[in-house]
């Protein structure tokens, strides 16, 4: 015999549901009662809000721009600069042919003084490091590891040399590796640059392998840029590895190495360039940037107007609710603004 | 003894036209054959079965109602292609050649092997998934990866899966109660000659099981034998169609005797067919003539044996062949509204989606054609490869197809526009509400202990939007629980009903009292009338008058015991709740109808035991509106008893006798149903000797002809059916369900129109109208009732124009109540006054239809449907709403006396009436504003994240690359930001229960569209577009001079919209519970996880970005300005609307707030407690 209680199941799923169902137990969450906490944006929640925002930002803002406002920063614009004037109408000629002398020397002006450490970057216009085209011709296995050598999946068109032999590292992004130079004195005295620990840790330690040497790199048809000492293992070719973080921007600095020491104001800065690389063919613009650092990065005024910006729109905000609420005062939860009585004539 | 009389035969089948019946319309008149009409109209013809309920006549009763087998004209035999032979108790034979599907069932869409393909089918009915699947096949074209293939479907894959792992999991469950269902055992006859346990899924066709008192049938069997000696056994079909009352069936007196274990022959049955109130077969026993089998020698699996100690029958139907099987029939499908709408901006969305794919595909050609000549000289272009011996492009095709394969690229880029997850997610958060309707308490029915159910689970938010409804009266605006409240007995009315003795009539058996379960109060004058002490006139009409209503009837009386032993109830269980009430009242007046049994009642009048031999019983029909019975009194003499509707009878009455009584029974009548009060005419007549046996060579000829044999028995009962003299007439009261007028008076605040749709008179439907406070006195009613065309349409156009006159009138104009019937109705529906009613019917406040049939009650919804975009609901009980359910938007069935078949047909099924303030007001306000909410939400998610991607493309030259890495733009919609939004669509309410139901004007909040539209859209797109500016831009202009990498600054995007979105819904939740919290942090929470985890894998460019980012100020500082100056338009236009432009939803939060409504009690508050409004 089967109790009742599971007679009901023949037809479970069959048309008819169960019926006989069991009364549901209460509990808060079923009926939709959790203890809630229900905000109301009243006046005085707005305004203070608003308030609050602008209290906040407005200080932010400020120091967000003294921050900026006490970065140094030198930038120099070589690209057409440190072309003879007599090549200027043939900028690509220029740069292509082996036999032009491309060392430039310059002199800059430091207009405050700079605490070390000095970055030195190099700042690339128009040059869209973030094509995807670009972006893809890369191997992450093969710069990994001597065992993925030959993996060179989505490195077209650098992947091989003509003769099939791989390169490494290959892709796009690292054969048009930056390779103008700078070196700086003072007073005719050298500024050491500092060339270590411009990449990121991570990525010597775990991106680019101790055990991967460059092979057949800049030996194709096409000569992209730098070289690379073949003698060198990836993990240490921190050049290499500062380009290859493909940068979001068309306009985009790179770091290049660390003035240690101070640099006083006033200083005349001799700077010699090799001005190797070839933005020419597209219009790219090069720059020299020495930058000092503070606490929001490099020098970047827009973040503290920003700032102000939005603190001082809040504060007006604030203020501007608070007229609108005395000029047209309403009782919250008052039920004579309920639609039906207000108008009690209307469709009912 | 009757049962010997050939035409006895129980399955002789009279003819009722069953379709299109107005089941009200009779119901309220012929209560004895109420259930006579419940059919279903046939336009529903396959989901629903027709409700026949010969079931439960007595052996003697001379037909029942022809099957719908028989309808489909097969009358004659069964053709031997048609037929099943099925020989009894030899399983091998029978299942040969052919095997019968075994008796295992099977409910589950999906086995292991099928699942896969069947519901990835499923599933991809759906365009957006197809466009999805298109996109990410394009993707795999080598010249169109914008991502890597496993990212490209991963989120389609997301998707598919949890909707495949929700199916599969209600499969599974389906899968077990299967199991344990065929796993149950049954006596069943092994070949040794004594019954032994097998398991149900092992039973085969032909196999004789015996099934004891209260087990579950497990296969559709025809008796053989019962322990009854007239072969009577009584089952429960409430699994079948959900009555509750018991239903005779019989066995075969040709089989009733034989031993099980030597029964033998041939049972020759139709096909298995989903219809279950009709069988169709015939016997072969051994020794015997051919018998034919009828829909009540039938028992079907998923019904109980009762009050029979056991029964043995041979299996016919065996598993998926089961009636019961082939009944289970899907929930159906609708697409809500604001389905409807959603689909609109879809469009909106494709649109823009191909709008953004142009703008970017033409600048991707102009950059082409501008830089043809320099491509090769680009660092980041290289269009040659010199790596070859021949110098060749490098996957490059020319401008033109570049310019081609940018516009797929962006497309694919671009495709989230079209929100993946927002499918999934309205179908969980369906589910969602969906359970928490059900475990409402609120909705919970203690009378018939049902909760709530959710048949469709595709249309919760049409709840919130309902402007019309359609409703039913009998079952659904009362309770369906007759009561006998006065007769009118030869012209004199009896109505001073009073508590009579508190225990009502009792009579004693053998020592034993036996004393029916209900007591009825009765009239002294009358009840002294019975007695005789009014004279012997009197005496004998009203005697004769409970007599009719003692024995014109097919009530079974069941005896219950109760704790004293001495003690026995009288049960009566009938289909009819009518019949039962006057069966009830007979039996008060001293008139018990103690037994049952195959050929005579037994009647205890006024302590003297009475048998009548029940001769003939002509079934109730449309056509006739009335039943009648022949019984051989104890004295000798024929006696034809009569009851049906009064129009009907005095139609059939001697005309020149009684004519006071008449007149005086006409006036009674009148005055009971202006009381809403159903009446019954009674009469009677006796039959002469010739006259008998005229009637009973006709009747038995009748019931054996093999064709027209319900024709000729409708004839034969019109012919004995003339020159009654009439009795009287009762009224008996159908109680109005609890709290209905407040619900009508909820309902009518909330601006829904109620229209009632009933079978009921003129009158009754008035009254009840008033009582149920749809019509007050100072209405103005517009009577529409003609029988012509043309006065339809004078009394329209009248109607109108005083409509007209009201509204000119202004602020002092009185409602207006439309009262029509069904003979108007049909001059004007489908014709053209059909635009005339609808003008009348809109400005009316009220509209009440009497007199109509089903097919009608679906023509006045549609009237409404087809003509506003208004929302239609309709609610009922009965049979005879369901083409009307099927037609409104959203269909709700009672599940009350009447069956199930409204359930069956209905979106959701409620116990009572006053469910739907709770379910409209409550639920559907907060199902409307959460789902309307949710898919603005959605739109504004992946908008805001394409525009992201869009401004991206302007620093690429237009080379369609993303910063944010690729994983994290694939789990964006399906990870990162979905779960918030589905849990806040399940939880979020914008104002309690209490403040709903106490300004039940808030409900027009939805029928105003007022949380979804086209403007809010465009509003929400445009602050979507403010938003993507300041999270593009804002990095972009941080950033413009450092040394930042793709990684670091799709990482800073990423999060920023991430915590914007979520912020902005944060903002957005009414309530905050300990769920909404965890759900919205934890979400952000988990994206930074995510986005740590895909930047601690060394294989992609963006290694360790995110740690390098939070190590500076910069990263911080822009995040905490993305958020702000984002959200700050939105927060003031909140505000200010918010405070100058209050909605009445606003108004009614502060008022939560403020005025301390929201104590603590709300759960507390009983639903009948409808405040009225201030």
């Amino acid at each position: 015999m089967n109790p009742r209680g599971d007679s009901t199941s023949g037809s479970d799923g069959a048309p008819e549901p169960r019926r006989k169902s069991k009364k549901p137990k209460y509990s808060r969450f079923t009926q939709q009662e959790l203890p809630a906490c229900k905000p109301l944006l009243t006046p005085a929640i707005v305004v203070t809000t608003f308030a609050f925002i602008g209290i906040i930002f407005i200080p932010i803002g400020l120091l967000s721009l003294s921050a900026s406002e006490q970065v140094v920063e030198i930038v120099y614009q070589y690209d057409t600069d440190c072309i003879p004037e007599q090549l200027q109408n043939d900028k690509v000629a220029f740069i292509q042919s082996s036999k032009t002398n491309k060392t430039c020397t310059r002199t800059l002006t430091v207009p405050k003084n700079m605490e070390g450490p000095v970055h030195i970057y190099y700042e690339l216009d128009n040059f869209y490091q973030n094509h995807r085209r670009y972006v893809k011709s890369r191997s992450d296995k093969q710069l990994r590891s001597k065992a993925s050598e030959t993996v060179t999946t989505n490195c077209a068109p650098e992947a091989t040399t003509s003769d099939g032999s791989v390169i490494v590292p290959c892709g796009l992004i690292a054969w048009s590796l930056f390779n103008d130079t700078y070196s700086f004195a003072v007073n005719s005295k050298i500024i050491e640059v500092n060339k270590k620990n411009i990449a990121w840790q991570s990525d010597k330690e775990h991106k680019f392998g101790s055990d991967v040497y460059p092979k057949n790199f800049q030996m194709g048809g096409l000569i992209g840029g730098a070289k690379l000492n073949a003698s060198i293992p990836l993990s240490e070719q921190e050049d290499l590895i500062v380009w290859m973080r493909t940068a979001a921007l068309p306009r985009f600095r790179k770091l290049y190495g660390r003035i240690e020491t101070n640099l006083a104001a006033n200083e005349q800065i001799t700077v010699t360039i090799q001005n190797n690389y070839n933005t020419y063919s597209f219009e790219g613009k090069k720059n020299l940037v020495l930058s000092t650092t503070s606490w929001i990065g490099g020098k970047n005024d827009f973040l503290g107007t920003a700032y102000l910006t939005v603190g001082s729109l809040c504060l007006f905000l604030a203020i501007g609710f608070i007229i609108l609420y005395l000029l047209k005062p309403r009782t919250l939860g008052d039920p004579s603004y309920l639609s039906w009585n207000r108008n009690p004539d209307g469709h009912y | 003894m009757a049962a010997n009389r050939p035409s006895l035969n129980p399955s002789a089948p009279p003819d009722d036209d069953p379709d299109v019946l107005p089941k009200a319309a009779f119901r309220s008149r012929s209560s004895s054959s109420r259930h006579r009409a419940e059919r279903i109209p046939s336009s529903s013809s396959n989901s629903a079965v027709a409700f026949e309920r010969s079931t439960s006549k007595p052996v003697a009763s001379y037909g029942s109602k022809r099957s719908d087998s028989e309808k489909l004209g097969s009358q004659r035999e069964i053709n031997d292609d048609d037929a099943r032979f099925v020989y009894v108790n030899d399983p091998e034979r029978t299942n040969q050649p052919i095997k019968f599907a075994d008796n295992s069932i099977r409910t589950t869409k999906y086995s292991v092997l099928t699942f896969l393909p069947r519901n990835l089918f499923e599933q991809f009915h759906r365009v957006a998934y197809v466009y999805f699947l298109i996109l990410a096949g394009l993707n795999q074209v080598p010249q169109l990866g914008v991502l890597t293939p496993a990212a490209s479907i991963l989120p389609l894959a997301f998707v598919l899966g949890v909707s495949a792992v929700k199916d599969g999991y209600e499969d599974w469950r389906r899968h077990r109660s299967d199991r344990d269902e065929n796993n149950r055992t049954a006596q069943v006859l092994a070949p040794g000659g004594e019954f032994r346990p097998k398991r149900w899924k092992d039973i085969l066709v032909g196999e004789v099981v015996k099934v004891t008192a209260d087990e579950t049938l497990p296969c559709d069997m025809v008796l053989l034998a019962t322990s009854d000696p007239t072969g009577v056994a009584y089952v429960q079909t409430i699994n079948l169609d959900g009555e509750s009352n018991l239903k005779t069936r019989y066995a075969k007196q040709e089989t009733q005797s034989t031993p099980p274990e030597s029964n033998a022959g041939l049972i020759r049955c139709e096909k298995p067919n989903r219809n279950i109130y009709g069988f169709l077969a015939s016997a072969d026993v051994p020794g015997e003539k051919r018998v034919s089998l009828g829909p009540s020698n039938i028992i079907l699996r998923g019904c109980e044996l009762k009050n029979t100690r056991w029964v043995v029958g041979v299996a016919v139907y065996t598993g998926q062949d089961t009636k019961v099987m082939l009944n289970s029939s899907g929930a159906p499908s609708k697409r809500s509204r604001l389905e409807a709408h959603m689909n609109r901006e879809v469009i909106l969305l494709a649109v823009a989606l191909v709008a953004l794919c142009v703008i970017v595909t033409v600048l991707a050609g102009v950059w082409l054609a501008n830089h043809h000549d320099e491509l090769n000289d680009l660092p980041y272009y290289r269009k040659e490869d010199y790596s070859k011996r021949e110098t060749d492009t490098y996957n490059y095709y020319g401008v033109g197809w570049e310019t081609v394969f940018s516009f797929f690229k962006s497309v694919i880029l671009f495709q989230v526009m079209i929100p993946i997850a927002l499918y999934i997610s309205m179908e969980l958060v369906r589910l969602g509400q969906a359970f928490f309707m059900i475990k409402d308490k609120n909705m919970f029915d203690e009378a018939s202990k049902t909760s709530f159910q959710c048949r469709a689970l595709n249309i919760n938010e049409d709840l919130g939007q309902i402007k019309y409804v359609f409703s039913d009266k009998t079952g659904t605006l009362t309770e369906n629980k007759m009561e006998f409240r006065c007769a009118s007995v030869g012209g004199v009315d009896y109505s001073a009903a009073s508590d009579g003795e508190e225990d009502g009539h009792s009579i004693t058996v053998d020592g034993e009292t036996w004393r029916p379960k209900m007591s009825v109060k009765t009239d002294p004058e009358l009840m002294n009338a019975v007695m005789g002490g009014e004279g012997i006139e009197k005496a004998n009409r009203s005697r004769d008058f409970f007599l009719a209503l003692a024995t014109c009837n097919t009530i079974v009386p069941i005896l219950v015991d109760t704790p004293e032993p001495s003690l026995k109830l009288i049960d009566y269980q009938g289909e009819s709740p009518d019949e039962q009430a006057l069966v009830y009242a007979a039996a008060a007046y001293g008139f018990v109808l103690m037994q049952r049994t195959s050929g005579h009642i037994l009647i205890d009048v006024l302590g003297e035991r009475q048998r009548y031999d029940v001769l003939g019983l002509h079934e109730f029909d449309s056509d006739r509106k009335r039943m009648s019975v022949i019984v051989g009194s104890p004295d000798g003499t024929v006696k034809l008893f009569v009851k049906g509707a009064d129009n009907s009878m005095f139609g059939v009455i001697q005309k020149n006798l009684d004519l006071d009584i008449v007149h005086a029974t006409k006036t009674n009548l009148h005055s009971y149903s202006s009381l809403g009060l159903r009446t019954l005419v009674v009469g009677m007549r006796e039959l002469s000797e010739h006259e008998f046996k005229k009637w009973q060579s006709a009747y038995e000829n009748a019931t054996t002809a093999l064709i027209g044999r319900g024709k000729l028995l409708k004839t034969i009962a019109s012919n004995a059916e003339r020159d009654l003299r009439i009795l009287g007439a009762s009224g008996i009261e159908d109680k109005l369900q609890q709290g209905v007028p407040e619900a009508i008076e909820s309902m009518r605040q909330a601006g829904i129109k109620v229209w009632v749709l009933t079978g009921d008179k003129q009158e009754t439907a008035i009254s009840i109208g008033y009582s149920c406070k749809l019509l007050t006195s100072e209405m103005t009613q517009v009577v529409i009732n003609s029988n012509s065309r043309e006065s339809c349409k004078r009394k329209l156009q009248d109607a109108a124009s005083m409509s007209s006159r009201l509204a000119g009138a202004g602020s002092a104009k009185s409602p207006l109540a439309l009262i029509i019937d069904g003979t108007s109705l049909v001059y004007i529906l489908e014709t053209e006054l059909e635009e005339e009613l609808f003008e009348v019917a809109t400005t009316c406040d009220v509209v009440l239809c009497c007199r109509v049939a089903p097919l009608q009650k679906a023509g006045i919804v549609a009237l409404i449907k087809n003509r506003t975009d208004d929302m239609t609901l309709a609610i009922g009980d009965g049979a005879n709403d369901v083409s009307m359910i099927q037609m409104a938007d959203v269909g709700i069935g009672i599940s009350g006396q009447e069956g199930r078949q409204a359930v069956m047909a209905s979106d959701f099924a409620m116990g009572q009436f006053r469910f739907l303030v709770p379910l409209l007001l409550v639920h559907g306000h907060w199902n409307y504003q959460r789902m309307a909410y949710m898919i603005l939400y959605n739109f504004y998610r992946n908008a805001v994240f394409v525009f992201i991607l869009f401004w991206y493309v302007f620093y690429t030259e237009y080379s369609l690359i993303s910063a944010v890495s690729e994983w994290s733009s694939v789990l964006y919609s399906v990870i990162y930001t979905a779960l918030p939004t589905i849990i806040v669509g399940i939880l979020d309410k914008d104002l309690s229960r209490k403040t709903l139901l106490k300004y039940p004007q808030l409900y027009r909040a939805g029928q105003r569209d007022e949380r979804y539209n086209l403007k809010l859209f465009i509003f929400t797109m445009m602050d979507c577009i403010w938003q993507s500016i300041a999270i593009f831009y804002i990095p972009y202009l941080a950033y413009r001079h450092s040394d930042v990498d793709v990684s670091g600054l799709g990482d800073l995007w990423i999060l920023a919209v991430v915590i914007l979105v979520n912020i902005h819904l944060a903002m957005d939740v009414f309530r905050w519970n300990w769920i909404t919290h965890a759900s919205i942090w934890g979400c952000i929470a988990a994206t930074v996880i995510c986005v740590i985890i895909i930047d601690s894998i060394w294989m992609l460019p963006g290694y360790w970005a995110i740690f390098t980012m939070m190590g500076t100020g910069l990263f911080w500082l822009c995040l905490l300005d993305i958020i702000v100056a984002g959200m700050v338009p939105r927060f003031a236009t909140k505000a200010l609307t918010e405070y100058f432009w209050p909605s009445d939803v606003q108004i009614a939060r502060e008022l939560e707030k403020f005025q301390n409504l929201n104590a603590s009690t709300i759960s507390e508050i009983p639903l009948s407690t409808f405040f009225s409004h201030p």
